[in-house]
C-alpha cells in the first residue's frame, strides 16, 4: 500500500513488472504476476480456476444459498423430476432436495481435496526428499517401502485401509492419501537427486546449515512447483476415488451428502428416474474437469520443461 | 444334449450374421431357464454345511429328501418324497421312514436306505453350521448311529430323545441339511475323514430333479434336468443362473429378452415393468424379518419403558408405503405369516407425542445411540428414516455401517447400541424363530450363546424360556398354536425388539414363463415345475 | 547400435555381460524384497481389520462350538508372525489355500478371474493406444490449434468422468435403447461353456476353437466396457504422447532436419515419434498395469466376474487367502511390467545405458 503512495508515478503493473526487485518479496510478488499473467492467457484454465472459485463459494455459504435442509425427508414428496417448483433439481429416495444436498456436498468435496492435498504429498515430500538427500541405505529402505506401496493394488489397500478403521469419510481420505503418496515420493527424489550436488546447495553445507535445514528451507522450496502440478491433476483422481468409496459404501456415511454417496443411492433409479444418480454425477465431472484444467494450465506456468 | 447342441448352433447362425453390425438378440431357447440373481452369498453346495440363501434354491433342486413340499401346493405342507410313508411309534419317540424303491442318485448309484441313514448321521457328525436343525432332537456323534438307523430291507427309522410335535420333527427334516447324498460317491471323495466334505462343498452328489453342470462363484451356476429322475422330468432342461448386482441391470436384461426372470428387482424397477406387455411380476411372502433390537447392556434401552417408547418412533407406514413399497409388509410379531401360531396384531405406529411422554417418564433425553447397519440400500434407507423419526424425539441416532461381516461381528460380541438386520427362519417351524426370539437361558457373556439373537442383545429372556421348551413338545397342533400366539402378544411389550416388516419376494418375469415358484414362507426357489 | 567398432572385441563385452547379469540379479532381488514387503502388509491387514474371518466360514446362525472348531481349524489361535511364515511355506510350494467364500483353491479361482480381467484391460488398453496415441501427436504437432484444444478437452473429460456413472449411462444407451451391444457379463447365456477353456479368455478360445459365432457374441459383450476403460487410458496416453511429442518438436535436431528439406511427415513421425517410443512404453505399460489391477466399479457394473471384483469381495468377506492370493498375482504383474518397461528403456535408450 504505502509503496504505491509514496511513488505514484509506478503503478501497481510496472512494480511487479519490474526487473529490477528491490527486495526478495518483491522478486517473488513479480515473478507470480509474470506467472498470473502468463496463466490467465490459457482460457481453459481459467474456466477451470473460475469453477474451483465457484466451488469455493458454493461450500462457503452453503447454509444461505440451498433452499432446504440436506437432510430433511418427507417421504411423501419422493424422487419428485427436474424442475418440480420448490426442487428445482428434484428429490431422492427419502424426499429431500437434490440440489440442496449438492450444494452442502460441495463442503464435503472440498473438506476430502483439502486434507488429502495436505497429507499425501507432505508424506511424499518428506519421504522423497530424505531418501534423496541421505542416499545409501536410507535411501534403499524408503524406496524399497515405496514401491511395496506402488506395486499394491490401489483400491484394495484403500478398501483394506477403510475396512480395518471403519467406513467414514476421515478413513476415506487417509486410505486415499494412502495410496496417493508413493509417486509424490517419486518425484521428491528425482527432483532431491538433481538438486543435491548442486552448487547453492554445497554453499549452504558448508555454511554449517544442518541436514534438516537444507532440505526444509532450501530442497523443499525448489520441489513445491512440480508437487503442486502433479497435486492438482491428482485431485480429479482423489475426487474419483472418494466417490468410489462412497459408491461402494465406504466413504461419508448418511445422511452425509456426499456426491459419490449420492450416485450409489441414485444407480437404482437409473431407468425411471435418471436426475437423482445423474447430478451428482455432474457435480462430481465439473469439479473434476475444473481441477484438470486448472492442473493443466499451472503445468504450462511452472513446469520449466513444458514452457519451451 | 445333441438337439440341444443344434438347437444351439442354429440359433447361434442367426446371430452371426446379424452381427458385426447391430447386434439382435433372440429370446431364451424354450427348454431353457435363465435366471438373473444375486448368488456372491454362496460359499459351499454341501447340504450338511450349506446355510445361505442362494445355495438353498440350488440345492433344493439338487438334492431330494425324505418328506418335502409341493412347489404347486406349498399350503399342504409336507409331502413324502424320498420316503413314501411314514409310521410314529406309540411312544412318539420314533418315526420309521419306507424309503421309496428304484431310485438312482446322478452318479448311477442306488438311494438305499443305508444312504438315507448315513445321510442324517453325516450331517450330525459333521457338525456344521446348520447341524442344530437336526442335534435338537438329542442326535450327538456319538449316539446318532443308534437313534437313526436302518430297519428291515427298505426303511429307516429316526428316534427322538424324548417326545416332539411329529410335524416339529418332519418340519425339520424337509431343511436342506436333511438332504439325502450319495454314500458311495462321497466315501470315495473322502479326506482325512471329512466324509466327503471339501469335494462336496463344490460338486453334487445329489438325486434331485436337477445335476449340478458348473459353478463359477460370483458370476454363475448351470443345472442341467437329470436323466431319469423318479418323479415328473422337468421341462426346463437346462436353468442357468447368472449373478447380477444391480437392480436396473437385470431389469434391462429381462426386458431385452435376455433372461427369463429377474430376482432382485428394486420397487421402482418392478414398477417400471408393470406396464411392459411381455412381463408379469410374481409376488411371494417370504419368511425373512426386518426387524430393530435394542441392546439391553446399554443402560439407556435397558430402563423400563424405553424400548416400547421406541417402537412408536417407527415411520413403518410411510416406508412401506414409499421406499419398500411391495416388498415389505408391516408385520411386529416374530412369527411370519403363514407360520403355524402366527398372528397379524400390529399395535405399534409412528406416534411421536406418545413416544416423548414415555421417554420423559422413563426419563430419556438427549441420548446418542448407534445403529448398527450393513451397507446395503434398503437398510440404510430404513436406518436413515429410524434416524430421523428418533431424532423428533431427541435421540441421536448415529449411524455404524459397515458389510455384514463387519457388522455381525459386533452384534455378536454384543458391542452394538441397537442392530437393524434381517432373520429368516432355518425351518418351517414356529420352534425356529421362538427359539432365538424369545429363548437366552443364561445370560452371561461367557455363556456365548451367540444363535440366539436374545442373548446378543444382553436380554434375559426370563418366563419365555420356559414358555418356548413347553411349547415345542406339545403334540397337539391347535394346542401349540395357541402357545405360541399368547407368547408372541406378551413378547411385543416386553422384548428389546421392534419387529418392522416380512419380506415380499418380488421377481420380474417373462409372460410366457409359468409355474414358477420361490418357495413362500417356508423353503426355497424351484425350477422343476416351470414351464414356457 | 547397428555399428559397434571392431575394436570393441569379445574381451570387452564381458564385463558388460556381467555387469548386465549383475543388474538382472539385483533386480530380481528387489521384486522379491518388494513382493515379500507387500505379501507382509497384506497380511497384516487381514489380520487387524475388525472382521471376523470365521464368520465368513460358518455364517451368521452358527453356534458357539462350531465357532470354536473353526477358529482351530483355521490356525487362528498362532501368533501372527507363526501365521504369516506357515503361509509363506505354503505359497512357495505353489500352495494359495482355499477361498472361503468360494471353497474353491484360490489358485482355481485366480485362474478363472484373471483372464477375464486381462482380457478386458488388453482390449482397453488398445483402444487406448489406437486412439490416444494418433491424437497426442496430432495435438502436439498442431499446437494451439482447434485440434489440440479438442484433444486436450476429450481427455480432460475422460480424466473427470466419474466411472461408474459412465457405465451405468453407457449401458443404458446402447444396451438397454439402442440395442447395439451385448448385455451384462462376458457372454450370453447360452453360449456359455461352448468353447473348450484354454486360456479363459473368451475372444482367444473362441477364436481357437473356430466358433465365431462365440467369439462375435464375446466381442458384442466386451466392447462396451472395453471402450469406457479405453477412454480412461486413451486421456493419460493421449496427454502423455503431446507431451513427449512436443519436447521432442522443440528439440535442435528437429529443426536440423527441417532446415535440410526433409519431409515434415518424417520428421514428425520417424524422427520425433522415433524418439519417444521408449517413454510411451513406460506409459502404457503403467496405463496398462493401472487396467489390470481389475476395475472394480466397471466389473461391478457389467457383472464382470474379473479380479477387481474377486479381490473387493474377498477383502469386505475376510476371506484372507483370496485376498492375499489375488495382491500377489496383481502386485507381479505390476512389478513385472515396471521391471519389463525398465529393460526396454535400457534396450532402446543408448543414453540410459
Amino acid at each position: 500500500m504505502s509503496v504505491t503512495g509514496e511513488t505514484p508515478q509506478m503503478s501497481w503493473r510496472d512494480w511487479l513488472l519490474t526487473d529490477t526487485p528491490a527486495s526478495r518479496r518483491h522478486a517473488r510478488a513479480a515473478s507470480f504476476y509474470k506467472g498470473w499473467l502468463r496463466f490467465r492467457t490459457n482460457s481453459l484454465a481459467m474456466v477451470g480456476l473460475g469453477i474451483l472459485v465457484l466451488l469455493l463459494l458454493i461450500a462457503a455459504f452453503a447454509p444461505w444459498l440451498a433452499p432446504h435442509d440436506p437432510i430433511a425427508q418427507d417421504l411423501g414428496k419422493r424422487l419428485l423430476p427436474l424442475g418440480t417448483p420448490g426442487h428445482l433439481l428434484g428429490t431422492d429416495s427419502l424426499g429431500r432436495d437434490i440440489l440442496s444436498r449438492l450444494i452442502f456436498g460441495a463442503r464435503v468435496t472440498l473438506y476430502i481435496v483439502v486434507l488429502v492435498a495436505l497429507v499425501a504429498p507432505i508424506v511424499g515430500l518428506l519421504m522423497g526428499t530424505i531418501a534423496g538427500y541421505a542416499g545409501g541405505w536410507t535411501d534403499t529402505v524408503l524406496m524399497r517401502i515405496t514401491d511395496i506401496f506402488l506395486a499394491f493394488p490401489r483400491l484394495v489397500l484403500a478398501l483394506a485401509f477403510v475396512a480395518a478403521l471403519g467406513a467414514g469419510i476421515e478413513n476415506a481420505v487417509l486410505a486415499i492419501s494412502l495410496t496417493a503418496w508413493p509417486p509424490y515420493a517419486r518425484i521428491a527424489r528425482a527432483e532431491t537427486l538433481t538438486i543435491r550436488n548442486s552448487d547453492y546447495i554445497s554453499a549452504v553445507r558448508l555454511q554449517g546449515a544442518r541436514p534438516m535445514r537444507i532440505i526444509t528451507r532450501h530442497i523443499w522450496p525448489l520441489c513445491i512447483s512440480s508437487l503442486i502440478v502433479r497435486v492438482t491433476l491428482d485431485m480429479a483422481g482423489i475426487i474419483l476415488a472418494a466417490a468410489g468409496l462412497g459408491f461402494l459404501g465406504l466413504g461419508a456415511q448418511p445422511p452425509m451428502p456426499e456426491w459419490g454417496a449420492m450416485i450409489s443411492d441414485g444407480r437404482r433409479f437409473i431407468l425411471d428416474h435418471w436426475w437423482v444418480a445423474t447430478m451428482p454425477g455432474l457435480a462430481i465431472f465439473v469439479v473434476s474437469l475444473g481441477f484438470n484444467l486448472l492442473g493443466d494450465g499451472l503445468r504450462d506456468v511452472l513446469d520449466p520443461k513444458a514452457e519451451k | 444334449m445333441n438337439a440341444f447342441t443344434r438347437y444351439m448352433s442354429t440359433a447361434a447362425i442367426g446371430l452371426a450374421l446379424a452381427l458385426p453390425g447391430a447386434a439382435t438378440y433372440a429370446k431364451t431357447p424354450a427348454n431353457m431357464l435363465v435366471i438373473a440373481q444375486r448368488i456372491d452369498d454362496m460359499i459351499t453346495l454341501d447340504p450338511a454345511e450349506s446355510y445361505e440363501l442362494s445355495s438353498g434354491d440350488l440345492t433344493r433342486n439338487v438334492y431330494d429328501k425324505l418328506v418335502a413340499f409341493d412347489p404347486a401346493d406349498l399350503k399342504a405342507g409336507y409331502k413324502p418324497s424320498l420316503a413314501t410313508k411314514w409310521d410314529v411309534s406309540k411312544d412318539g419317540k420314533t418315526i420309521t421312514f419306507t424309503i421309496r424303491k428304484d431310485v438312482k442318485f446322478h452318479s448311477g448309484n442306488a438311494v438305499t436306505p443305508e444312504a438315507v441313514a448315513w445321510s442324517l448321521q453325516r450331517a450330525v457328525i459333521l457338525n456344521k453350521t446348520p447341524s442344530f436343525i437336526l442335534t435338537q432332537f438329542g442326535f450327538t456323534k456319538d449316539n446318532v448311529k443308534d437313534m437313526i438307523k436302518v430297519v428291515g430291507d427298505d426303511q429307516v427309522s429316526i428316534t427322538t430323545d424324548k417326545q416332539y410335535a411329529t410335524s416339529f420333527v418332519l418340519n425339520c427334516l424337509t431343511a436342506t441339511v436333511a438332504s439325502i447324498v450319495d454314500e458311495k460317491l462321497l466315501m470315495s471323495h473322502d479326506k482325512d475323514g471329512d466324509m466327503g466334505n471339501a469335494w462336496l462343498k463344490t460338486n453334487d452328489a445329489g438325486s434331485g430333479p436337477y445335476k449340478l453342470v458348473t459353478w463359477k462363484p460370483n458370476d454363475s451356476y448351470v443345472l442341467q434336468a437329470a436323466d431319469g429322475y423318479w418323479g415328473k422330468a422337468p421341462a426346463m432342461k437346462r436353468v442357468v443362473v447368472r449373478h447380477v448386482q444391480e437392480s436396473s441391470t437385470q431389469r434391462l436384461m429381462l426386458e431385452k429378452g435376455d433372461i427369463d426372470i429377474a430376482r432382485n428387482l428394486n420397487p421402482e424397477d418392478v414398477a417400471g415393468i408393470k406396464d411392459d406387455k411381455g412381463l408379469k411380476v410374481h409376488t411371494e411372502l417370504k419368511g425373512t424379518l426386518m426387524y430393530l433390537s435394542f441392546g439391553q447392556q446399554n443402560e439407556t434401552l435397558a430402563k423400563p419403558g424405553v424400548t416400547e417408547a421406541l417402537k412408536y418412533l417407527v415411520d413403518y407406514k410411510g416406508m412401506v408405503n414409499s421406499f419398500l413399497k411391495g416388498q415389505w409388509q408391516i408385520h411386529q410379531s416374530f412369527l411370519p405369516a403363514t407360520f403355524l401360531g402366527a398372528i397379524d396384531d400390529n399395535p405399534y405406529h409412528l406416534d411421536e407425542a406418545k413416544a416423548k411422554k414415555m421417554l420423559a417418564d422413563a426419563g430419556v433425553k438427549d441420548v446418542t445411540l448407534h445403529i448398527g447397519v450393513r451397507d446395503q440400500q434398503d437398510r440404510l434407507e430404513i436406518a436413515q428414516s429410524l434416524q430421523n423419526t428418533f431424532g423428533k424425539a431427541g435421540i441421536t441416532v448415529k449411524l455404524d455401517v459397515g458389510t455384514g461381516k463387519q457388522v455381525l461381528t459386533k452384534y455378536r460380541a454384543r458391542s452394538l447400541d441397537m442392530y437393524l438386520g434381517t432373520w429368516g427362519p432355518d425351518y418351517p417351524d414356529p420352534q425356529t424363530n421362538a427359539g432365538t426370539y424369545a429363548w437366552n437361558p443364561t445370560n452371561t457373556m461367557e455363556a456365548k450363546l451367540t444363535g440366539s439373537l436374545a442373548w446378543r442383545n444382553s436380554w434375559d429372556a426370563g418366563k419365555f424360556n420356559k414358555m418356548v421348551d413347553e411349547a415345542v413338545v406339545e403334540p397337539d397342533r391347535a394346542k401349540r398354536a395357541k402357545m405360541y400366539e399368547d407368547m408372541q402378544r406378551e413378547w411385543m411389550k416386553v422384548a428389546p425388539f421392534a419387529i418392522l416388516f416380512q419380506k415380499i419376494e418380488q421377481d420380474g418375469v417373462a409372460k410366457d414363463v409359468q409355474h414358477f415358484n420361490v418357495g413362500g414362507a417356508i423353503t426355497a426357489a424351484s425350477y422343476y415345475q416351470v414351464t414356457k | 547400435m547397428t555399428s559397434v567398432p571392431d575394436t570393441k572385441g569379445p574381451g570387452r563385452q564381458t564385463p558388460a555381460l556381467v555387469a548386465f547379469l549383475k543388474k538382472m540379479a539385483f533386480s530380481l532381488g528387489s521384486i522379491l524384497v518388494t513382493m515379500l514387503g507387500l505379501l507382509f502388509v497384506t497380511f497384516v491387514i487381514g489380520r487387524v481389520m475388525p472382521l471376523d474371518p470365521v464368520l465368513a466360514v460358518i455364517g451368521e446362525q452358527a453356534s458357539k462350538a462350531t465357532y470354536d472348531a473353526t477358529y482351530h481349524a483355521m490356525g487362528l489361535d498362532k501368533p501372527i508372525l507363526v501365521q504369516f511364515l506357515y503361509y509363506l511355506n505354503d505359497v512357495i510350494h505353489g500352495n494359495f489355500g482355499v477361498s472361503t467364500l468360494t471353497s474353491h483353491p484360490v489358485i482355481d479361482d485366480i485362474r478363472r478371474v484373471f483372464p477375464a480381467t486381462l482380457e478386458l484391460a488388453t482390449l482397453g488398453t488398445i483402444i487406448g493406444i489406437v486412439v490416444g496415441v494418433p491424437l497426442g501427436v496430432l495435438a502436439a504437432v498442431k499446437r494451439g490449434s482447434w485440434i489440440d484444444q479438442l484433444a486436450r478437452v476429450v481427455a480432460l473429460v475422460g480424466y473427470s468422468m466419474p466411472i461408474f456413472w459412465l457405465g451405468l449411462v453407457g449401458l443404458l444407451v446402447f444396451y438397454g435403447i439402442l440395442g447395439w451391444v451385448g448385455g451384462p457379463g462376458r457372454v450370453s447365456v447360452f453360449y456359455d461353456g461352448m468353447v473348450p477353456n484354454v486360456t479363459g479368455m473368451i475372444l482367444i478360445d473362441a477364436s481357437l476353437a473356430g466358433d465365431w459365432d462365440v467369439f462375435w457374441d464375446a466381442m458384442s459383450h466386451i466392447i462396451l466396457p472395453a471402450s469406457i476403460l479405453g477412454y480412461y487410458s486413451l486421456a493419460y496416453i493421449s496427454r502423455m504422447t503431446r507431451s513427449f511429442m512436443l519436447e521432442q518438436l522443440s528439440a535442435e535436431y528437429i529443426t536440423t532436419a527441417r532446415v535440410k528439406g526433409m519431409s515434415e511427415r518424417a520428421v514428425i513421425w520417424r524422427h520425433a515419434f522415433g524418439n519417444i517410443g521408449v517413454q510411451l512404453i513406460t506409459v502404457i505399460a503403467l496405463s496398462y498395469a493401472n487396467l489390470l489391477e481389475g476395475s472394480v466399479l466397471t466389473e461391478i457394473i457389467f457383472s464382470w466376474p474379473g479380479i477387481g471384483q474377486y479381490i473387493t469381495n474377498a477383502l469386505l468377506s475376510a476371506d484372507m487367502n483370496a485376498v492375499m492370493g489375488g495382491t500377489i498375482v496383481v502386485g507381479l504383474v505390476f512389478v513385472l511390467l515396471n521391471v519389463f518397461s525398465d529393460l526396454l528403456y535400457r534396450f532402446l535408450d543408448p543414453r540410459a545405458s
